[in-house]
């Protein structure tokens, strides 16, 4: 099992720092699956971390000058690494000038993934700084605990508001309440509540379009016949959405949600290289 | 200062005023002496010359909030007035600001014996000087909160700083992060070869934004583990010192890296120990204790693969640690400083004088 690779272009690298700064947001610990085109960051939905869970996939050909990978066996050809992107983000944070940034799973005294950052300085040679952060193999017996979530049966799916006004409401209910209710319906109407005794809240969003999902079994079928000014709503951990909302530091391409009422909300955001899935449990 | 010690003492002497700190465990001290040709006006006051000049300490909280935002009190102070009063127990400072306005400051403060680190750099075996902007630069890739860092030298002259993780912390758990900087980055370099020596970030961070503030080289005195660290900016009017204890340890290689330069990135190789897949090999095979929690947590390292195949692993091109590490973990001393009470004013004092709080309890010297 091996892995290395290396990033040049300092786009490239910006852009791969910020999608860890989001993941890094997202998760405290989370699981890297590295395939020969993808690499995905992914959060089960343990009792542990909240039950939320995500998925992040972005496509190796769009960051990486060089990507080498063998996995643990030719018809397994991936490798499943738990680390904290806390140490990942940490290592890219000052490597924004970097003349190059490469990366390899190391085994010293422990499984690492190295990462090393030549930077350019004012002597003949460059200067070298070597992150080696710790990561857990994980085994192939428990790699079916890491499969991609399927998108859930929901009620209702709507484009979001601005990431960036969204985010701003969200932060100043946070200090209000711990809970937030989402609630849209299939008319492009949105609404953000939170409830406290001394106070309630709501800020309206409309006209925000619904996506249109291909119809598989005739479920949405039914949908059109339901009634489209009928909200489905769920009540979810507002710290969560805030964290979400923050970690966004480019707007993407399209960011939308899937709600099943009283049950989940299904976050999706699509940027040009990388898709981002995100689940939050509704509170009972 | 106030990043050392939460009093500042204030010892006016003949040769300039110097202001002084040190921090609750004795770890760490700082000096700055401003020499009289700083100031518009000096006068140390005694009332003779044989009388022992008045000393005293405040507290740096206090002190610190008249001086706090240095852009507005570059925009409207005008000059600021320093006397210390010790039969009305007050030390006065006085802002004469824009405006005809004057900000008068009473301070109380204690009269407190000297204080004085005993350390003397020319007993220190090895010397760095840098540009303070070199440093920053270096510190930077450390987090903000770490501790602890060791500062080696590797072959090719090459100089390298590296996150101290004490042994009692899981190595599989702590990322480590390791800078080497080239011999033609500093102004000068002596140090003796495969030196090290481990010290606190956190007071260091404070003289190192001050030294780039004023725009000063940095010189790093050192000498063996255990022995403390001094580092120095000189300028006309201005001395500095900051001495920081260190990290002694008993296994005198047991934080330094191994030998091989990193002076450029090895190119990729066949030699990549697949110790990895051993590893993973041994992992599968094992039965494995079911690790409780349905997620996985890091692996449990009773397989110890690497152990095992210590051959394979020295294969792997670039640095690597020394072999295995000891199962005693070295214990962890920071030395306190000697604190001599020395009366008499003069150079710090060589060993003869100083009063041992810590005795040296290992063979290390």
């Amino acid at each position: 099992m091996r892995f290395r690779a290396k990033i040049v272009d300092l786009a490239c690298l910006n852009h791969f720092s910020r999608i860890i700064n989001t993941i890094a947001k997202l998760a405290k610990t989370c699981i890297l699956r590295l395939t020969v085109s993808k690499l995905y960051f992914i959060l089960s939905d343990k009792v542990a971390n909240g039950g939320a869970s995500m998925w992040c996939e972005l496509s190796q050909g769009n960051f990486f000058d060089e990507f080498q990978m063998e996995g643990v066996a030719a018809e397994h050809n991936e490798i499943y690494l738990e680390l904290k992107p806390e140490n990942l983000s940490r290592a890219l944070k000052t490597a924004q000038n970097a003349k190059a940034v490469k990366m390899k799973l190391t085994n010293k005294h422990c499984p690492c993934l190295r990462v090393a950052v030549e930077l350019p300085s004012l002597s003949s040679s460059s200067r070298i700084v070597t992150h080696d952060i710790p990561v857990g193999v994980i085994p192939r017996r428990m790699w079916n605990d890491f499969r991609e979530p399927s998108v859930p049966d929901f009620d209702v799916s709507i484009y979001l508001p601005a990431l960036k006004t969204m985010k701003s409401v969200v932060e100043r209910m946070k200090n209000l309440s711990n809970f937030i209710v989402i609630e849209a319906n299939l008319s492009g109407e949105m609404n953000l509540k939170i409830e406290t005794d001394l106070v309630s809240v709501t800020t309206h969003f409309k006209d925000l379009g619904n996506p249109p999902w291909a119809s598989e079994d005739g479920c949405q079928s039914s949908a059109q016949d339901r009634d489209l000014e009928s909200m489905a709503e769920a009540c979810i951990d507002i710290k969560k959405l805030q964290l979400l909302l923050a970690g966004q530091q480019v707007n993407p391409t399209k960011a939308l949600c899937n709600i099943v009422r009283k049950r989940i909300v299904h976050f999706i955001l699509l940027h040009e290289e990388v898709s981002l899935q995100y689940f939050i449990p509704a509170i009972a | 200062l106030s990043r050392i010690g939460d009093e500042l003492y204030l010892e006016p002497t003949e040769s300039g005023l110097s202001l002084r700190a040190v921090n609750s465990s004795r770890s760490a001290f700082a000096s700055f002496l401003f020499a009289p040709l700083f100031f518009q006006l000096y006068e140390p006051g005694g009332a003779g010359p044989d009388a022992e000049l008045f000393r005293c300490k405040v507290h740096m909280k206090s002190l610190l909030g008249i001086f706090r935002s240095l852009p507005s009190l570059e925009k409207s102070v005008g000059k600021c007035l320093i006397l210390l009063k010790p039969r009305a127990s007050r030390l006065v400072l006085q802002l004469h600001c824009k405006y005809g306005v004057t900000k008068t400051h009473n301070l109380t403060f204690q009269e407190c014996e000297r204080l004085q680190a005993v350390f003397d750099t020319q007993r220190c075996a090895s010397r760095l000087c840098a540009p303070a902007r070199v440093l920053a630069e270096a510190v930077v890739h450390f987090p903000p909160m770490l501790a602890e860092v060791t500062l080696g030298t590797g072959p090719g002259g090459k100089i390298s700083l590296r996150n101290y993780v004490e042994d009692e912390a899981e190595p599989s758990k702590t990322m480590v992060t390791e800078l080497w900087l080239a011999e033609d980055e500093f102004q000068s370099v002596a140090v003796a070869p495969g030196s090290h020596i481990t010290f606190c970030l956190k007071e260091f961070r404070g003289l190192l934004s001050f030294a780039e503030a004023s725009n000063l080289p940095l010189t790093i005195h050192f000498d063996e583990p255990g022995r403390p660290m001094i580092f120095t900016l000189d300028d006309t009017v201005l001395e500095v010192h900051l001495v920081l204890a260190t990290l002694s340890d008993l296994e005198s290689n047991s934080q330094s890296p191994s030998t091989n330069g990193v002076s450029h990135l090895p190119a990729p190789s066949d030699n990549f120990a697949d110790d990895l897949e051993s590893y993973m090999a041994a992992m599968e095979t094992s039965e494995g204790p079911s690790e409780g929690p349905p997620s996985p947590t890091f692996p449990l390292r009773t397989p110890r693969p690497a152990e095992s195949e210590p051959e394979e692993e020295r294969e792997e091109e670039e640095e690597e640690e020394e072999g295995a590490v000891p199962g005693t973990p070295p214990h962890k001393k920071f030395r306190s400083l000697f604190f001599g009470s020395v009366m008499t004013p003069g150079r710090p004092s060589p060993a003869t004088t100083q009063e041992v709080l810590a005795e040296d309890s290992d063979g290390e010297s």
